[in-house]
């Protein structure tokens, strides 16, 4: 069982994720608050991103957090990575506004990994630089494809008949994009 | 390791949500039995994080905050009467509790705490001669205890590993309530700076502060109902000491633990 984590001590003493998580579950107000402040502006750029409508966005922002509130054992499938996986969240809710369908997915059943460390400042803007650098070297047509179906969730099909391309190349192009947005990142 | 050829494009369209229903079933049923996929698709899902990143800028308005914590703040529970159970099934146990949660705690407890218990069900009979509102308050407290009498009420008993007359603990939870009882014997006295604290470990993730107390004189300790969120999975309770105004984690080692189970 853990003391203070490591965590801690790099965020000069803040609480970590995880032990913000503790006190939601305890029902504690004033760490909801903490982990909005310092999660917010993320899940707000991707919602708004996507709607394009900041009353849209401040919705999806409302949405999650409230219900992170009444249900904390979802912050569980975060494993750790809560703003990573918030993002994620945010995106997938945002979509399903945009596209004025129910939730494909449960939030717990988002089981997210990523290496980044979203919860230090530091480590967010080191990787958000070259996160911008992939993107604009990128190739075009990968790039296209990819932000079709990240931000308007567009589906594969609908992705080949705009983009007049067969099926299996744009499948191929968009693993290809994000992968190339993980060793963008990766150790090294 | 990587994952099955056929499915590695058609993973990055399931993280996305881009698969054709038809497509989205197949993979979806592979995943569920395939570990390798599973942990690709994972870490699929934390590449869209990184681009998820690449929108960062934009804040948004105050407004919103306060929006969140005013929604929180109204949903505060308000404390409603449960319908109960036959309160006859209270008595009727079977089992290491099946004598009745009095038979239980008068088996751990020293003499202040079963006067504690009968003070409290002296008060429990004089509100029974009030008024309505006051009835709902023992129907109240009637069911707290109640709930401990369920098939699912699980007890736990915490021991420390050491010889000497030995601190012991009990500790009865129910998951779909997020209800607790805790009653100690036998603990160290702590200096007034300390206290005892009492943590449910879930099944995942950090220890839960599930609770603050002294020892009294005797070195006897309860813990009744402490704020939990329902239905969290608990593995275990362990005690540690902390200081007397208590800690959100963990900042010594467990003087007690207990398994569930």
């Amino acid at each position: 069982m853990a003391g203070a984590s490591p965590q801690d001590a790099r965020n000069g003493g803040e609480a970590s994720d995880l032990s913000l998580v503790a006190r939601v579950r305890a029902r504690d107000e004033g760490a909801m608050g903490a982990l909005y402040d310092r999660y917010s502006s993320l899940v707000y750029a991707v919602a708004l991103r996507v709607l394009g409508d900041t009353g849209a966005a401040e919705d999806v922002l409302q949405e999650i957090f409230l219900q992170l509130w009444k249900k904390p054992a979802a912050f569980d499938s975060a494993r750790g990575s809560m703003g990573a996986w918030l993002s994620v969240i945010a995106r997938n809710r945002a979509i399903d506004a945009l596209r004025k369908r129910k939730p494909e997915t449960d939030v717990e059943d988002v089981v997210l990994s990523v290496e980044t460390n979203f919860a230090e400042n530091a480590d967010r803007g080191r990787a958000l630089v070259k996160i911008r650098e992939a993107l604009s070297t990128m190739a075009a047509a990968q790039r296209t494809a990819l932000e079709m179906a990240f931000f308007e969730g567009l589906t594969h099909s609908e992705i080949a008949q705009k983009t007049g391309e067969p099926l299996g190349t744009i499948k191929t192009r968009i693993r290809a994009a994000l992968l190339s947005l993980r060793s963008a990142v990766g150790v090294g | 390791m990587s994952a099955h050829p056929q499915f590695a494009d058609d993973l990055a369209l399931f993280a996305l949500g881009a698969l054709d229903p038809a497509q989205r079933a197949v993979v979806e049923e592979h995943v569920q039995g395939c570990a390798a996929c599973r942990r690709e698709l994972e870490n699929l899902r934390g590449d869209m994080a990184l681009l998820a990143l690449s929108t960062s800028g934009p804040h948004p308005p105050q407004r919103s905050r306060d929006r969140l914590m005013q929604a929180i703040a109204a949903g505060r529970p308000v404390v409603s009467p449960e319908r109960t159970t036959a309160a006859g099934s209270w008595y009727g146990w079977l089992g290491w509790i099946a004598a009745g949660l009095v038979l239980v705690v008068g088996l751990l407890l020293n003499r202040s705490q079963i006067s504690y218990i009968a003070a409290l069900r002296g008060k429990v009979t004089a509100l029974e001669g009030k008024t309505a509102a006051q009835d709902a308050e023992l129907q109240r407290v009637r069911d707290e205890f109640a709930a401990f009498a369920g098939p699912d009420a699980k007890p736990v008993t915490l021991v420390v590993a050491n010889n000497h007359p030995q601190p012991q603990g009990k500790a009865v939870y129910v998951q779909s309530s997020g209800k607790l009882l805790f009653v100690a014997s036998n603990l160290p006295a702590l200096p007034d700076d300390r206290a005892y604290e009492l943590w449910l470990l879930p099944s995942e993730g950090a220890p839960v502060p599930a609770g603050v107390f002294h020892p009294d004189a005797k070195g006897g300790g309860v813990v009744l109902n402490p704020p939990l969120t329902a239905g969290v999975s608990a593995k275990g309770f362990a005690i540690t000491v902390e200081p007397k105004e208590g800690s959100a984690a963990p900042t010594t080692k467990p003087m007690m633990v207990g398994l569930v189970g």
